[in-house]
């Protein structure tokens, strides 16, 4: 119909609200990578030798491998050495409390609605900050630290806790894992690093925000969380990027330990710049995400809101190795205008009596390409392992598409594995419905579509929920289909 | 309120109104009737402004403004209702937050400020019990799972919340057993007063036993063909519609 194609033109136009650009100076590395480059970051971040072996051991890996070419999206090729891996706000001197970092990057994150004063408190959420390849600032530490909490930035980790960060980099997410993962092991620059331990219930959320900055910068960061036996941590993530015409690569790697009876729950809203309405622009988003369910009755947690990214790469997954454990992935992927999106979870069920739950909905418009992928698999040993799979897709116009790859491999035979998929575009009748009752059609839509990712919405933390609301009817403003 | 004058309208180029007038003033109940396929629904459609349909002659003033040049949002906020015949499912949107967006927005659309949590609670209390609606079906999903009587209890709920100028009811009473006809039609005479006006769509005359019209109108392929007070709706439902068709067809052969 002539009017939906009209309103979906408008949609089209709706603009990314964060893609301002900070001035602030950076120390960056020459473009291009090599062991030299490899070498310089981790000299930068003045790491052990340890380190810096762990980082050429994953660079000399990665040029072994292939960019993987099985996700259902289309980019012209990277070329690697055209990026900048290594780019710091600079700053003379490390900054010894808020105050001193440079006024310039604190009116950034308050552009961005985080702020960094200690009044955070009071929200109860404490922030570690990330700008390009540098975390800028961490908020209550000395509050965290009186529970025995680590939560630092992951430089800051490499030189306080060596012990934890040795142990356990690289034991969910292996160095030889994947392309992208191997390239973040050698180039990645900071991220968060968090350690809850034994019996302790982190009292607040923790929080990470990053953000790219620099133009033709990647950003390689790595977070690592360790929830050490009976623990509980609550986990938020979120970015955002300018608007830049050319592509940035964005390859992070989150790697998540869960001992006995511990529970990790981690929250993603991303919003990286998603290119304009003509597919120019916009940000690479690769990213490995992985959990493991280490010890017996633990519980991890990934609930994502994907709606920036020109591409998005991304399977937050969990291992179920411990008895009992329990795996959830709750996502829900917006795409509009040329964005691809690729994205699922894997549910690895080794341990006996483990359960997985998967809720995925997707959200395509304009001329959008969205596909789920989900691997369910069920090792020889993992008796009355359960899963449950909905995955549900909701079109906007005719010229978006919606797939599934659902794979589900069972070794054995008590294993119950359900899946549900869904396919239905967002119903003429629905929204004549709303206008009727004088609700206008955008308000409309970002009802009926925030009613159908409810689901997902109701596991995000209530701060959270709310901008994850909001950002979704950004997301799709003026699409009606 | 609401003049229609000589309405044409066709969906994918098939014409289904030829012609309508009608005119309704505050105050006035109208019962519009007329066999399966005759156009009823098309009008409360094109009236609530469907977009599936295409006015092709005609106009419709609604209080002083052209309707037609209105979109269907801005008819609502203008004060003109239409409960549905069949309501849509909305899944996870609770029937208050739906219903509080729609409040606010009319709300905006005159000048007023938005109703807080606390006041708009207040008021959609006070209008379930006009239907007798049950308090758990607010936080429900919106018509998901409501059985037939509940999705039109609904629909007449709305409308006392809305305070709409005009309404129209397109077959309301269509899937009620009697006990709900007559709380929906309670509902319905309760919101009458001299300022509002109602018009009723409906195939059979067992509705406006309890919803007593002033005038009931025949629609009969597309147009209206007869013009009555009540008495024509008891007279058609004891000779049917047969009759009127004759006389359409005599008149026209």
């Amino acid at each position: 119909m002539s009017k939906d194609t009209q309103i979906l033109e408008e949609f089209t136009s709706s603009e990314y609200k964060y893609g301002f650009e900070s001035n602030i100076e950076a120390d960056s590395a020459p473009k291009g990578l090599n062991e030299d480059i490899v070498r310089f970051i981790s000299h930068k971040k003045e790491e052990p030798e340890w380190m810096l072996e762990w980082r050429l051991k994953a660079y000399r890996h990665w040029l072994t491998l292939e960019e993987p070419k099985w996700p259902n999206v289309t980019y012209p090729e990277i070329n690697y050495q055209d990026i900048i891996y290594y780019s710091a706000p600079k700053q003379k001197v490390a900054p010894k409390s808020l105050d001193e970092v440079d006024p310039e990057l604190r009116a950034t994150f308050e552009k961005l609605g985080i702020s960094l004063q200690e009044q955070k408190r009071l929200t109860g959420v404490a922030v570690d900050a990330v700008l390009d390849s540098v975390s800028v600032a961490t908020t209550f530490k000395d509050k965290l630290a009186e529970l025995g909490i680590i939560f630092c930035s992951f430089s800051e980790a490499v030189k306080e806790h060596p012990e934890l960060v040795k142990k356990y980099i690289g034991s969910v997410v292996p160095v030889n894992d994947n392309y992208f993962s191997a390239l973040n092991s050698a180039v990645f620059s900071d991220g968060s690093f968090c350690y809850i331990p034994k019996g302790v219930r982190c009292p607040m959320e923790l929080s990470t925000y990053f953000r790219i900055n620099a133009a033709n910068t990647g950003q390689f960061e790595r977070t690592l969380i360790i929830a050490d036996e009976g623990s509980y941590v609550s986990y938020l993530e979120g970015c955002t990027a300018p608007m830049r015409d050319e592509n940035q690569l964005h390859a992070a790697v989150v790697e998540i330990y869960a001992a006995k009876d511990a529970e990790v729950k981690y929250s993603t809203v991303q919003n990286w710049y998603p290119g304009d309405k003509d597919g120019k622009g916009g940000i690479y988003n690769f990213v490995t995400k992985r959990g493991i369910c280490a010890g017996d009755h633990s519980k991890i947690s990934w609930t994502q809101v994907e709606t920036g990214s020109a591409i998005t790469w991304k399977y937050p997954s969990c291992i179920l190795k411990g008895d009992h454990s329990v795996g959830e992935f709750y996502s829900v992927a917006v795409t509009n205008n040329m964005q691809q999106a690729d994205t699922g979870t894997k549910m690895v069920h080794i341990g006996k009596n483990t359960k997985s739950r998967i809720v995925s909905k997707g959200v395509s418009a304009g001329k959008s390409q969205n596909s789920y992928r989900g691997l369910v698999k069920v090792f020889k040993r993992a008796e009355n392992a359960r899963n449950h799979s909905q995955c549900d897709s909701l079109l906007m116009g005719d010229r978006c598409g919606a797939h599934t790859f659902p794979y589900i491999e069972s070794e054995n035979s008590t294993a119950q594995i359900e899946h549900e998929a869904t396919t239905s575009k967002i119903g003429e009748d629905q929204i004549f419905y709303c206008t009727q009752r004088g609700i206008d059609e955008e308000s409309a839509v970002a009802l009926i579509v925030n009613g159908y990712c409810k689901e997902v919405l109701n596991q995000l933390p209530m701060e959270f929920a709310v901008e994850a609301q909001k950002l979704l009817a950004l997301t799709l403003e003026g699409s009606v289909g | 309120m609401l003049s229609i004058k000589n309405l044409h309208a066709s969906i994918d180029d098939k014409e289904i109104l030829r012609g309508i007038d009608l005119e309704v003033k505050a105050g006035e109940v109208h019962a519009i009737m007329g066999p399966n396929g005759s156009g009823k629904s098309t009008l409360a459609s094109v009236l609530a402004g469907r977009e599936d349909y295409e006015v092709t002659q005609g106009s419709i003033d609604f209080l002083g403004n052209d309707l037609l040049d209105l979109g269907a949002e801005e008819r609502a906020r203008e004060g003109l209702f239409l409960a549905f015949q069949y309501p849509v499912e909305i899944p996870g949107v609770s029937s208050t937050n739906f219903l509080k967006t729609a409040v606010n927005q009319i709300r905006e659309h005159r000048g007023q400020e938005p109703l807080d949590a606390v006041s708009f609670l207040t008021l959609i209390k006070e209008k379930m019990k006009l239907v007798e609606m049950d308090q758990s079906l607010l936080s429900r999903s919106l018509n998901e799972g409501f059985s037939g009587g509940e999705k039109k209890r609904n629909e007449i709920f709305q409308m006392a919340v809305l305070e709409p100028k005009l309404a129209i009811l397109d077959e309301t009473d269509s899937g009620l057993d009697i006990d709900a006809l007559r709380i929906v039609a309670n509902g319905v005479n309760q919101l009458k007063n001299s300022d509002n006006a109602t018009v009723v769509v409906t195939h059979y005359q067992r509705l406006l036993d309890y919803i007593v019209p002033d005038f009931v109108h025949v629609l009969f392929n597309g147009r209206i063909v007869k013009s009555g007070t009540k008495e024509l709706a008891l007279e058609l439902e004891e000779k049917g519609y047969d009759w009127i068709k004759e006389e359409v067809n005599e008149a026209t052969a």
